[in-house]
């Protein structure tokens, strides 16, 4: 391996920079008082600290702004959670059949399943909105948990059956042999050994789930019921001059995300580009 | 071997009993998914046949034929729309694959303290993508946004810039937003490449006399063509769809001039109440994106990775 040279680091310092400076800079305005905000020439690191909204968002009740969002970071917990509990449910069972059973149509429904990731997701808010409203889905948890299952089960089918290929079916003949069905083997076989594909789906489908934005726009605009994006978004639109609010509320929303991107990264990192480097 | 003679043997009958499994196994997934997304789908593709005009399930929804894509073909929103997100598009994901191998490399090298390169990569990538969006606004405020408080203390502009107050000006600040969140998944797609490259290669080259462009363009790039490939597909798809970083930025504005067909789309079921051609003009994106991955997967050869496993 060569030496690194000098300028190197330069750029790796520069980007280092431009990739943590706005990030670091929106934690710092969240604790800035409202007007130190305005000064011109802005001040990047105030003379004060201002912990209210942060206190706010704790305590206020939830008609106001500020304990909106600890409402809404519930409601984004809680339907992620519940998508994907709901998507491996239906989604492990699939991910056995694509992998270890020969049935026509397999690669056509894998591939159908994929290419639902084409649909934006425009072409089908009208339709569900209508749906939702006849059910009395709308302004419900459950409603989206339902509708995010949608597009976290192709993913969870895809990158499970793709995990469970890498198991050797030596061990499937093996446990066959011993008497055990198809359950018992993938229940005590393959589960055991397909844990880290799974919870590196599970990080994943919770991420997808955090980031959703149009179906919770749409679907939900009551306080009970509104996810954390869509919480930040009209917080943003309504309120633009008290950006601390946004910016504390920005933060909150992004703990989760960020706390797993840097906890499992390692995870992130090789279950995202599984598919693209093999062979 | 003898295994492969039993398959062999009592196939049919096998593949019988399996598929009927299959068929168990896989129907709680179908349900949801087609539940979901297949039934919405067939209804958007017959709502753009009809005028619909409210949301309510017993207005009537007469039969109109093309009428709706006839409408939106002459409608010069629509081709605004069209031309802002191919716009959006092409920079956007030209952007991210340029930076995106330029940081990807850079990631590559040994250097000292490269996890800390790393992990200030992937946060940008973690930021959920309202908050990116809502961030930014506020940073580029022309009154008192911080990327010009940084631009003017630093000497790098002479005066505050309405970054989203003009129509070129604001779109190219919005791909300029996306890019900054979105070019560390390229980067990491394409460091995951680097590192299946066999260094042998490298040492060969060298020993040959190939300098490190020579070095880069013969062997890290089409070596990274799978990788590449996959990429492209996945940031072109997603940029054509491009939402909510609009919507947060500037709401489609000044004057349109940043409306992609998502939101057009949005706009015009449900601002203006026109559902049916609303529908029509989200099929236009699902045709694109469509024929876009058609086009990607004959032309880059079977280097996809579905198409692989």
């Amino acid at each position: 391996m060569h030496r690194v040279r000098w300028w190197v680091y330069v750029i790796a310092a520069v980007v280092i920079f431009i990739a943590l400076a706005p990030i670091v800079w929106l934690a710092i305005a969240s604790v800035t008082p409202s007007a130190a905000l305005l000064e011109k020439p802005l001040h990047f690191f105030p003379a004060q600290i201002d912990l209210s909204r942060w206190r706010a968002i704790f305590t206020q009740g939830q008609n106001s702004p500020a304990g909106a969002f600890r409402i809404a970071m519930l409601n984004s917990l809680i339907i992620a959670f519940g998508t994907v509990v709901i998507s491996l449910l239906v989604g492990i069972p699939g991910a056995y059949a694509f992998s270890r059973l020969r049935f026509r149509g397999r690669r056509t429904a894998l591939m159908s399943f994929l290419a639902t990731y084409m649909v934006p997701t425009i072409a089908l808010v009208i339709p569900l909105y209508l749906i939702m409203a006849n059910l009395h889905l709308l302004n419900t948890r459950i409603g989206l948990i339902i509708v995010y299952s949608s597009f976290v089960t192709p993913f969870v089918l895809w990158s499970l059956s793709n995990y469970m290929d890498g198991v050797p079916r030596e061990l499937d003949e093996a446990a066959t042999i011993d008497g055990a069905g198809r359950l018992r083997i993938l229940w005590s076989v393959l589960l055991p050994l397909t844990r880290p594909g799974i919870f590196a789906a599970i990080l994943f489908a919770t991420l997808l789930c955090w980031d959703e934005f149009l179906y919770a726009l749409i679907f939900t605009s009551t306080t009970a019921s509104k996810t954390i994006p869509v919480a930040v978004a009209e917080f943003s639109g309504k309120f633009s001059t008290d950006f601390g609010l946004v910016a504390a509320g920005g933060v909150l929303a992004a703990l989760p995300p960020v706390f797993i991107a840097l906890a499992f990264q390692r995870y992130l990192v090789a279950g995202l580009v599984s598919g693209a480097v093999k062979g | 071997m003898t295994e492969a003679t039993v398959e062999v043997a009592t196939k049919p009958r096998r593949a019988r009993r399996e598929g009927r499994t299959a068929f168990f196994l896989l129907v709680p997934a179908v349900v949801v998914v087609l539940g979901v997304v297949g039934w919405p789908l067939v209804t958007t593709v017959l709502n753009s046949f009809r005028r619909v005009e409210s949301a309510l399930p017993k207005a009537p929804k007469p039969f109109v034929g093309l009428h709706n894509y006839a409408y939106i073909l002459s409608d010069s929103d629509f081709w605004n729309a069209v031309r802002n997100t191919l716009y959006f598009t092409f920079f956007n994901t030209g952007l991210e694959l340029i930076l995106g191998v330029g940081l990807g490399v850079l990631m590559f090298q040994p250097m000292r303290g490269r996890w800390l390169l790393r992990v200030a990569v992937i946060l940008p990538w973690a930021l959920p993508t309202v908050v990116n969006a809502a961030m930014w606004r506020y940073y580029m405020n022309a009154d008192y946004g911080p990327l010009n408080a940084f631009l003017v203390q630093t000497g790098l502009r002479q005066d505050y810039y309405s970054f989203l107050g003009s129509g070129t000006s604001a779109m190219n600040s919005v791909i300029l937003v996306d890019v900054w969140k979105n070019t560390s998944l390229v980067a990491f797609f394409v460091l995951a490449g680097l590192q299946v490259i066999p260094k042998e290669l490298y040492e060969s080259a060298e020993i040959d006399g190939a300098g490190a462009l020579r070095r880069f363009w013969s062997i890290t790039l089409p070596l990274l063509r799978p990788v590449l490939a996959v990429v492209l597909v996945l940031r072109t798809i997603e940029a054509f769809k491009v939402f909510d970083v609009i919507y947060v930025m500037t709401r489609g504005g000044p004057a349109s001039s940043t409306t992609s067909l998502a939101l057009y789309a949005y706009k015009t079921a449900f601002s203006d109440q026109l559902f049916g051609i609303g529908s029509a003009i989200s099929l236009v994106i699902v045709l694109f994106c469509l024929s876009l991955s058609l086009f990607y997967i004959r032309a880059l050869g079977g280097s996809m990775g579905p198409e692989q496993s």
